[in-house]
């Protein structure tokens, strides 16, 4: 089976605190540290799994920047075959349709059998996969658990609905589904397989190379714009018990005992 | 003005509190018109929805198939792309369902798509400004959106509180002929409802919940002693299913359980919404985190900013001397 995963590189929130510039139009970016997007990251083990079972090859793409290279490298070395990397100035700003625009116009120029995103990226918009999918006129699937290879032309999955229930559908390929987290256990890159992809080529490809997104990408083009940023309303917040431990311990012993909290 | 609809979800003949809040984000396009309902689904129980939205909307869309009597997003997708007037405003609850279906519904509508709204701010001519949130409610965002072309609207469940509904004598207007292809290349097999485990935290009075903060599997313990020793159990938050440290039936939020503790002790969870979901009854909140700044302290009752590795013991500790000065056994049998 052919696969593509898309992937996106994300500021990480376990590295790094996240906090808004001085004029509210971007996070903080200066000393930010990277990493792949977690949910892009169970997408990419679930196709190496599903190639390891049946065959075929994984590819990795994402659409970005130069520095995003990272990412394509580290899953490259967690197995994927192939990396693309799309980038171009004309491309910046791109809102969702935009970025599904340009990915639409990069499947087209392969041949693929399945599309797996991450269920969604730092910016929870949930977005790409399924506008992706209704590009190509794929039938497609969001947060996605399990993937059983059921034989012939179709897949069966199972997606996540509310409160720990599952619905099973038989879902025909080629289609795109996004990867909720927690499918399967990620393999562990370490540095020596990173090193080891470090000289292999990634092609890059930009907008001359995919026109046919050229009406949808970019931020002219984009519907959806960021105008600003802030700290959300804190509402009635919660009481901050300061001073020592032991004496937040204390406050809290009085809490516990009035609220019902020791039984 | 676009005219504005409300994807009404719906289960078992019953009308779903997202509609609710649909029409309340709707005043925001227009305070003096309610949007049409849009109801799918098929035979006594589409029925039933339709007879009772016709009494808060003016005007109910009917899509009556048995292709749609379970709302499979791949099929309601072509069905409402079948009756939506192009340039429409569509509301839809950003859930399971609506994550399924509306990204390509807005491609098929060639409108914009603006997920998981959490705040409308205005609509001007057709700019709307609205606002979302990134990383995990860390941040918000303001956002403009041009609804030129018309737009679907994700709204975040319970950011739009549900207004006193206007009642209506409105009208059921079948749409049903419209609705034509109602095949697709994904078919729904079945519904497997949640398993649960050993312990059932839906019916626990005091919950001890862990998230990421918690870092290691070993480290699940120290949370299992401080609720061992207040007679609590331990739940969790997503990161820790993920990492398969704790089972699925212990997870709190929309994909996990609903729970209703009179005490929640939110230990290294962040607080996204989807684990704020699972979180009813308005209990006694307190979150410990090493982030003053995580989302969980602006919903917490009680708020103590320190890293719990070090904080849970400390509580049990002392938990633990009144246990044996007051000579009971708080052990769990």
């Amino acid at each position: 089976m052919e696969i593509l995963v898309c992937v996106k590189r994300v500021p990480d929130t376990a590295e790094n605190e996240i906090e808004i510039n001085a004029d509210g139009t971007d996070i903080e970016r200066d000393d930010l540290v990277y990493s792949i997007n977690e949910a892009d990251n169970y997408a990419v083990e679930e196709a190496l799994q599903i190639v390891a079972s049946v065959g075929g090859s994984v590819t990795v793409v994402t659409v970005g920047e130069e520095d995003d290279e990272e990412v394509l490298r580290r899953q490259m070395a967690m197995g994927a075959s192939r990396a693309v990397m799309i980038a171009d100035a004309g491309f910046r700003g791109s809102d969702g349709r935009g970025v599904a625009a340009i990915l639409k116009a990069f499947v087209e120029q392969g041949r693929y059998d399945l599309i797996l995103t991450g269920v969604q990226a730092e910016d929870g918009c949930a977005q790409v996969g399924g506008m992706l999918a209704a590009l190509l006129d794929w039938p497609f699937a969001s947060l996605v658990t399990s993937i059983e290879v059921a034989g012939g032309d179709a897949l069966k999955i199972a997606r996540e609905i509310e409160g720990g229930s599952k619905e099973i559908h038989a879902i025909d390929l080629p289609c795109v589904l996004s990867i909720q987290t927690g499918i399967n256990e990620p393999r562990y890159v370490g540095m020596r397989g990173i090193r080891q992809v470090a000289s292999v080529p990634i092609p890059r490809l930009g907008a001359a190379d995919l026109a046919a997104a050229l009406g949808w990408a970019g931020s002219a083009r984009a519907k959806i714009v960021r105008t600003g940023y802030f700290v959300p309303p804190a509402g009635d917040g919660a009481e901050i018990l300061t001073g020592k431990r032991e004496a937040i311990v204390e406050q809290l012993m009085d809490l516990l005992k009035a609220k019902g909290g020791l039984n | 003005m676009a005219r504005v609809f409300a994807y009404i979800v719906h289960k078992d003949g019953v009308v779903d509190d997202s509609a609710a809040e649909l029409a309340t984000a709707a005043r925001q396009f227009d305070p003096q018109q309610p949007p049409t309902a849009i109801a799918a689904g098929w035979g006594d129980e589409l029925n039933r929805v339709c007879e009772d939205l016709r009494t808060t909307y003016p005007e109910v869309w009917k899509l009556a198939h048995e292709a749609l009597s379970y709302p499979d997003a791949e099929l309601l997708r072509k069905a409402l792309t079948c009756v939506v007037p192009r340039g429409s405003i569509v509301l839809v609850p950003h859930s399971h369902f609506g994550v399924d279906l509306s990204p390509g519904l807005s491609v098929k509508l060639d409108a914009a798509y603006v997920p998981d709204l959490v705040g409308i701010e205005s609509v001007d001519g057709k700019w709307l400004t609205g606002v979302r949130q990134e990383f995990g409610g860390l941040i918000s965002v303001r956002i403009r959106c041009d609804l030129l072309t018309g737009a679907v609207l994700n709204i975040r469940p319970g950011a739009f509180r549900s207004s006193e509904a206007v009642p209506a004598q409105g009208t059921v207007i079948d749409k049903s002929a419209e609705v034509v292809g109602l095949t697709a290349r994904r078919r729904h097999l079945e519904t497997i409802a949640a398993e649960t485990g050993g312990v059932d935290i839906t019916k626990e009075a005091v919950l001890v919940s862990i998230g990421r903060g918690i870092g290691e599997q070993e480290n699940i313990a120290i949370a299992e002693e401080l609720a061992e020793t207040m007679g609590a159990a331990v739940s969790c938050s997503r990161p820790v299913v993920d990492a398969k440290w704790m089972d699925k039936s212990r997870q709190v939020g929309s994909s996990g359980k609903t729970v209703r503790p009179k005490v929640y002790i939110a230990c290294g969870i962040s607080g996204s919404f989807q684990h704020l979901a699972g979180l009813k009854g308005n209990p006694f909140v307190i979150a410990i985190n090493k982030n003053p700044k995580a989302p969980i302290f602006r919903v917490a009752d009680v708020g103590i900013v320190d890293d719990i590795l070090e904080f849970l013991p400390a509580l049990t500790n002392r938990v633990r001397q009144d246990t044996v000065v007051d000579g009971a056994d708080r052990r769990r049998p």
